[in-house]
């Protein structure tokens, strides 16, 4: 019982050090959501409005980075592609050997499979007769995309946004694998001196629960803030 | 009459999943007038106005504005057709994202390039025109269906259409709605706007219209004066097509053919 006092005790005392890691998640979040974001909406597009041979190129990207799972790719990019690319001479500038920029490409790509197919879905949602009206005044394709489907469709997928946002925020702790110190990490390196994985588990299971309920709650302010005036309130998520 | 004629449509063909829904369809407008397609559902009315703008490009045939002949294979060319073409659909297809100014205005800025002041001008006056100027804020939800589709002219118009196709643009009005829109119509057939209607409102139409064209499974079956059309002992089809929707309406307004416009 006395080694559980010492061990709460030791635990309390790394508490500033394992709250530290949570920029290193943030960061890991942040990167990973904008990454997925500003492929997975161009993805999104080529995926709806593409040809076929584009079409099934995309499909192909979102198969394989469903398909592989996110363990294997931070191996797999910060063990090869990275560690390779780090050794050219004239990439030498480049912080490839950085296991966070590792874990924010393999989570940000993996993000834009997923996200792809959020904004593929709002997309298809909308009513053709959108895009028709946008043609119709002799709008570009391009045009009609940006100015008349996307706005749309983007307010469409927030809610399935926020989802994604919760999945990717605790996928990213398996970032500690490829030492990212994020708060994943951070806490079993505690618990390796302490001995006493339970309170510290518990502590970082309440980070990222704080930190899940904190983005959903400011997505769902900002789908409450482009609401379309007129439209009752899309869903309640 | 010697006016220039502005729209010249030559044998469309258009097939659909194996199904022929235009067959070799041709008419010419003349500037300021308006030819009225009338016929039942189905018989390709709505399609053939999209073969028009190439939003449903035809298989074959030649479409033709102000005497240049436009194959939709050019992107450019396709794209400036669009611009002197307008169009309005049955059910408005109105932006849901922009308020009624900015459905006016979009187009303005991203395909005429006009600064923002010169396109919320334009767009105020047209808005004014519809009778629809202190509505500007508000969005298509908060529209009824008719100030949607008065908003929808007001949009068209703003792009300073040579012709303007309306795809039926009362048929998805609750009753007491579809007066402010013949009303909007009727104002632009003073004005000499140069339309192609496909409706069911035959008695309204009858007083506007320079020609009747009559549909039917894909063909222009009967064309000619609406007077001479609906008169009852014409023995047209149109005539009995009007009168069995007069008959269903209730309203028998097959019963007395319209004077001829003045």
């Amino acid at each position: 019982m006395e080694g559980f006092y010492s061990a709460a005790q030791a635990s309390w005392e790394a508490m500033p050090y394992i709250l530290g890691g949570l920029w290193w998640t943030a960061g890991l979040i942040i990167g990973a959501m904008l990454v997925g974001f500003i492929l997975g909406v161009p993805l999104a597009v080529l995926h709806v409005y593409g040809r076929t041979l584009t079409r099934k190129a995309v499909a192909g990207y979102v198969w394989l980075f469903r398909g592989v799972p996110i363990l294997v790719q931070l191996y797999l990019f910060y063990f090869g592609i990275m560690a390779y690319l780090s050794e050219l001479p004239a990439l030498s500038f480049l912080p490839l050997s950085s296991g966070f920029l590792s874990a924010v490409i393999v989570l940000g790509l993996t993000s834009a499979a997923y996200q792809s197919q959020i904004f593929r879905g709002a997309m298809a949602s909308l009513p053709a007769g959108q895009l028709k009206a946008a043609r119709a005044l002799g709008m570009s394709d391009a045009v009609a995309i940006r100015s008349i489907i996307l706005p749309q469709a983007l307010r469409l997928a927030i809610p399935a946004w926020s989802n994604e946002y919760s999945i990717l925020l605790k996928d990213s702790a398996l970032a500690f694998t490829i030492g990212v110190l994020e708060v994943m990490a951070r806490t079993r390196s505690v618990a390796a001196t302490t001995h006493q994985p339970l309170p510290l588990s518990i502590l970082a299971g309440a980070l990222f629960f704080f930190l899940t309920w904190a983005g959903i709650k400011i997505l769902k302010r900002l789908e409450a803030k482009v609401r379309i005036p007129g439209y009752a309130h899309q869903g309640s998520l | 009459m010697d006016d220039p004629v502005i729209l010249r449509v030559e044998n469309i063909v258009k097939t659909i999943g194996g199904q022929r829904i235009l067959d070799d369809v041709s008419f010419s407008v003349k500037k300021g007038h308006l030819k009225v397609l009338i016929g039942p559902s189905g018989a390709g009315k709505s399609t053939l106005l999209s073969c028009i703008n190439f939003l449903s490009p035809p298989d074959s045939g030649t479409i033709s504005l102000d005497g240049k002949a436009v194959d939709g294979k050019s992107r450019k060319e396709l794209l400036a057709l669009r611009q002197q073409v307008g169009m309005i659909f049955q059910d408005f297809n109105l932006f849901d994202h922009l308020s009624a100014l900015d459905n006016v205005r979009v187009a303005l800025v991203k395909v005429k390039g006009l600064d923002k002041r010169a396109a919320t001008n334009r767009a105020m006056e047209e808005l004014a025109r519809v009778g629809l100027a202190d509505k500007s804020t508000l969005y298509p939800a908060q529209l009824s269906g008719g100030q949607k589709q008065r908003v929808s002219v007001a949009r068209a118009l703003a792009m300073d259409p040579k012709v303007l196709l309306l795809d039926e643009p009362t048929s998805a009005l609750d009753p007491e709605l579809i007066g402010e829109v013949l009303t909007v119509i009727r104002d632009l057939a003073d004005l000499g706007m140069t339309m192609v209607m496909a409706t069911h409102q035959i008695s309204f139409s009858a007083a506007l219209a320079d020609e009747f064209l009559f549909m039917e499974r894909g063909r222009i079956v009967e064309r000619g004066a609406p007077s001479q059309l609906l008169a009852r002992d014409s023995g047209s089809r149109t005539q009995s097509f009007c009168a069995k929707l007069s008959e269903l309406a209730g309203d028998g307004h097959c019963e007395i053919a319209p004077a001829p416009r003045a």
